[in-house]
């Protein structure tokens, strides 16, 4: 029995603008199953972080439970962490987030954590526009308890039990272009080309940030018949437009032709740049993303990419009008404004 | 790129990079699992099958094997390849019931070894079993060659040196010592079916100085010098020693010098230390031992005062420099030049059809080890110029299976192949045959005897060698390079896992492109080019799979977390091939 990851790393790692190497980002050994998709996301996560130099100490990782809510444990292992209830990882971040609104909260949850359980704290986290990075790791089943079929499955598809699902599926990214997210993606762990700059994208965003990744289970929806195999994915993904993520930092220097390309700058300053096959689709637009998305599932693809980005929107702060300070660094003295000052208000009471 | 042939025996043999720099091609790693397991004679008997002295060659051996062992390329030093071997050899149990049978029954052939060092002992080793009748010639009082003659004691004692000769001539060699062969002309009369010469390299260079003639009674060459010490002829070394030269032989001249009352001995080298030809644990030891080592001075003069050496006159050799170089004198009595060795055949007649080129070295073919006569054949320093021992048993194999096809009426060039298995590792769901898990450790020291008692005996060995404790713990820090990342890419559903789980970044799926170009665009680019790609063939999604095998652990997180079985770990054993193998 080994499975205990050696010590030793590639020698030439690179290292980032803080002087981390990837190992830096890297966490626990995944205890996960042989080929789960969940690994992947993991590492993806951990490949943005490290590009976008992000300190770790930085960041707060929060999840609630099932397979894809352990994945925290294995990246960012010198950031902080939250495993919460199930289903109440929103509520958890939320109050994370009100004491201290500088770190970048990233969540991890599964279509079952999100979309059964958790599907009332999530509309309402999407609604309130929580700044946070949001990542479903969506694999249509229920890994941990033998497989069954999770509200996210489409309707007609098949697990390793063999029985198609009669019912019919939540799309989240469509929920949350509905409910106001002001960035919606999907990806795909096979395709880490897509992924990684999706994250980093999502990172840059300020506000909610859903990031719905299909997730194959290798172990119990792997089938030919499962909309969420790796083949099944390879064979139906379709993609809004290519895109570039450009830091913040990096100089934008490319000619590009009006029309089919999109540029979206972020919150960070950081641009989207979208090329597009088709004209018509505009990112910033809720109507736009849903139709395209609604194309799609007529069509029976998987629409990936970008769905869906507007950096016009106030974050949850920015809503309750909260002071500039993170709450968690205020002070007896700012919280109490004293007597003198109080029998002020009580005067205008009078 | 074409996908990998992994059934060509050279591919994974090539990642087995301490067995591939081994001349004898050694299964290091499968000995060396075997420490762990502490089964010593089993460990001892796989070193002995291919290097024929793992006790001497533990403790002796230029250790081609250590730069070229992967662990460098991971941190900073690697196994200790060489002192293992010695756990083995000096914790074994008795191996006598495990050698091979001499057969009794004789092929009627007769073969004659003359010198009776490394070289031809593995000739005889590998051909005694088969039948034929060894005569083996030697103008010393026993076998061994310069192992026995230049190689001091506190580096190999002389116990180690005849327990593993003996094995070799006790299986039946008619030994003629004290001969020496002073006509290869006469010596072809005698009637022998093949003749064998490993007479080494035996003159070494001197230095055509003013001085050096009305010096000779202080100035010795280091081998002739060393002999004489092995032999007892020296038992006492002058009180200051100067050893020109910057080779292995000059560390031992320098050490040796020290063990004999040299209270100041000094290594003079014409270039750099980081230049010098001495391997690096020599140069290391000679410095621990206080011998200071003087670089750039090149000898031009021995200067004499009343019959006696007064010192040696140098000349400061600095490269870029301009005006005239600066001239160094060192007082000394004792000089010891080891500026090199030579081939030399004053035994051999110019007209027996053998060919020499300039530097007085035998033409011989390089792969069959034959020579212009063709039942006379070469090995060892004899042959092509001095390297060290595990050449020269390499040379001993190869003569050996070429001696036995002569004999048979064979083409030598038809040569036997090696022999390779792959065999799965698998035992449960993260279980394999060998420990997968990579040690942390770092290379383990070697315990010394007391510097103030080993300076005072040359007869003491400096090296204890591991106790089975620190051979364990420096066993495990193998990597087990010859258990293989086997790829089947009909298996591959392209999840990704084994990329994500690989600590040093190795696998790639990516579009396939010429070499140059898929090595740029890995994930980690693979710079080192000493080492291959294994690529797969196409994959469903129009990619292919691309492994640098440069740097991987072989600790098997690939094929436990593959979800299909499409990386398995499987065990590759390389046996080259030996004499009587067709």
């Amino acid at each position: 029995m080994s499975s205990r990851r050696p010590v030793f790393r590639h020698p030439n790692l690179p290292k980032n603008d803080l002087g981390y190497t990837r190992r830096d980002y890297e966490g626990l050994d995944s205890t996960l199953c042989a080929g789960c998709g969940h690994d992947s996301i993991t590492n993806a996560i951990i490949q943005a972080c490290f590009e976008l130099s992000i300190e770790p100490h930085r960041v707060a990782k929060l999840s609630g439970i099932g397979c894809s809510s352990k994945s925290p444990a294995y990246f960012l292992g010198k950031s902080h962490g939250i495993n919460a209830v199930h289903g109440r990882m929103p509520s958890v971040a939320t109050g994370a987030n009100m004491a201290n609104k500088d770190l970048l909260y990233i969540g991890v949850s599964g279509d079952g954590d999100t979309a059964s359980i958790g599907m009332g704290q999530f509309v309402h986290i999407v609604r309130r526009n929580l700044n946070m990075v949001y990542i479903v790791m969506n694999n249509g089943c229920y890994g941990l308890t033998k497989g069954q079929d999770s509200a996210t499955a489409d309707k007609g598809s098949s697990s390793r039990k063999g029985r198609p699902n009669p019912f019919e599926a939540i799309d989240l990214c469509e929920t949350a272009v509905q409910t106001g997210a002001g960035f919606v993606a999907r990806g795909f762990s096979g395709d880490k080309e897509q992924l990684v700059p999706l994250l980093k994208a999502a990172m840059g965003h300020r506000g909610f940030a859903l990031v719905d990744v299909i997730s194959p289970c290798v172990t119990f929806n792997n089938t030919p018949a499962s909309t969420k195999s790796y083949h099944w994915a390879r064979d139906h993904m379709e993609a809004t437009a290519t895109f570039d993520f450009i830091p913040s930092r990096q100089e934008i220097t490319t000619d590009y032709v009006e029309g089919a390309t999109q540029n979206v700058t972020l919150h960070d300053g950081s641009v989207i740049r979208l090329h597009k096959t088709d004209n018509s689709f505009d990112v910033t637009q809720r109507w736009s993303s849903l139709e395209a998305m609604e194309q799609c599932r007529e069509k029976g693809q998987i629409l990936t990419g970008i769905l869906h980005v507007n950096e016009t929107l106030k974050d949850t702060h920015d809503i309750l009008e909260t002071t500039d300070k993170p709450l968690n660094t205020l002070t007896e003295k700012d919280l109490c404004p004293g007597n003198q000052v109080l029998t002020k208000i009580s005067e205008n009471y009078r | 790129m074409n996908p990998t042939d992994i059934n060509d025996p050279e591919y994974f043999h090539g990642v087995i990079d301490c067995q591939l720099a081994c001349p004898a091609h050694t299964p290091v790693p499968e000995y060396i699992r075997l420490i762990a397991e502490k089964k010593y004679a089993d460990a001892y008997m796989i070193n002995w099958e291919s290097n024929v002295f793992p006790g001497i060659l533990g403790r002796i051996c230029d250790r081609p094997c250590e730069p070229a062992c992967r662990r460098g390329r991971v941190e900073e030093k690697a196994v200790a390849i060489c002192r293992l071997k010695r756990v083995c050899a000096d914790n074994k149990e008795d191996v006598s019931g495990r050698l091979p049978d001499v057969s009794k029954k004789k092929n009627g052939k007769k073969i004659a070894l003359i010198g009776g060092g490394p070289a031809s002992l593995t000739v005889a080793r590998d051909l005694l079993p088969m039948g034929y009748k060894v005569d083996l010639y030697d103008d010393q009082a026993s076998a061994g060659g310069f192992v026995r003659s230049q190689v001091p004691s506190f580096r190999l004692p002389e116990k180690v040196l005849n327990e593993e000769v003996n094995v070799i001539l006790n299986m039946g060699v008619t030994t003629h010592l004290k001969t020496y062969i002073a006509s290869l002309k006469e010596f072809l009369t005698r009637g022998y079916d093949a003749i064998f010469i490993g007479t080494g390299a035996p003159r070494g260079r001197d230095l055509d100085l003013p001085g050096r003639q009305a010096g000779k009674l202080f100035i010795h060459i280091g081998i002739q010098w060393l002999a004489s010490v092995q032999y007892g002829h020296i038992k006492k070394s002058e009180k200051i020693t100067l050893v020109i030269g910057g080779g292995n032989t000059a560390m031992d001249c320098c050490r040796t010098a020290r063990r004999l009352g040299g209270k100041e001995v000094k290594v003079i080298i014409r270039g750099t230390r980081e230049n010098m030809k001495a391997s690096p644990w020599e140069i290391e030891d000679a410095i621990s031992e206080d011998i200071p080592i003087l670089e750039n001075l090149s000898p031009i003069e021995f200067v004499m005062e009343n019959d006696r050496l007064k010192g040696t006159m140098f000349q400061r050799l600095q490269p870029d420099s301009d005006g005239d170089p600066e001239k160094v004198f060192i007082p000394c009595d004792e000089v010891l030049l080891a500026v090199g060795q030579q081939n030399a055949f004053p035994w051999i007649e110019k007209d027996t059809g053998l060919v020499f080129d300039d530097a007085g070295r035998p033409r011989v073919n390089k792969i069959t080890f034959q020579s212009d006569l063709a039942h006379v054949f070469f090995g060892g320093d004899a042959a092509f110029g001095p390297k060290n021992v595990i050449t020269a048993v390499a040379h001993g194999h190869e003569a050996a299976i070429s001696i036995d096809l002569f004999c048979n009426g064979r083409d030598l060039t038809q040569r036997p192949l090696p022999f390779t298995t792959l065999a799965g590792q698998k035992m449960g769901m993260k279980d394999w045959m060998y420990n997968s898990a990579v040690s942390g450790e770092e290379r383990q020291n070697v315990p010394m005897a007391p510097k103030v008692k080993s300076i005072k005996d040359r007869l003491m060995e400096v090296e204890l060698g591991f106790n089975p404790q620190i051979g364990l713990k420096e066993s495990r820090r193998c990597l087990n390079c010859d258990v293989q990342t086997v790829f089947n890419v009909k298996e591959c559903i392209e999840c990704d896992a084994c990329v994500d789980i690989c600590p040093t970044t190795c696998i790639n799926f990516l579009k396939n492109g010429p070499e140059e170009d898929l090595r740029s665009r890995l994930s980690m680019p693979a710079k080192n080019k000493s080492q291959p790609l294994y690529v797969s063939d196409l994959l469903p999604t129009g990619r292919v799979m691309v492994k640098d095998e440069d740097v991987c652990l072989h600790c098997g997180l690939c094929a436990e977390k593959c979800p299909t079985a499409a990386w398995d770990m499987q065990k590759f054993t390389y046996k080259p091939p030996k004499a009587g193998q067709r």
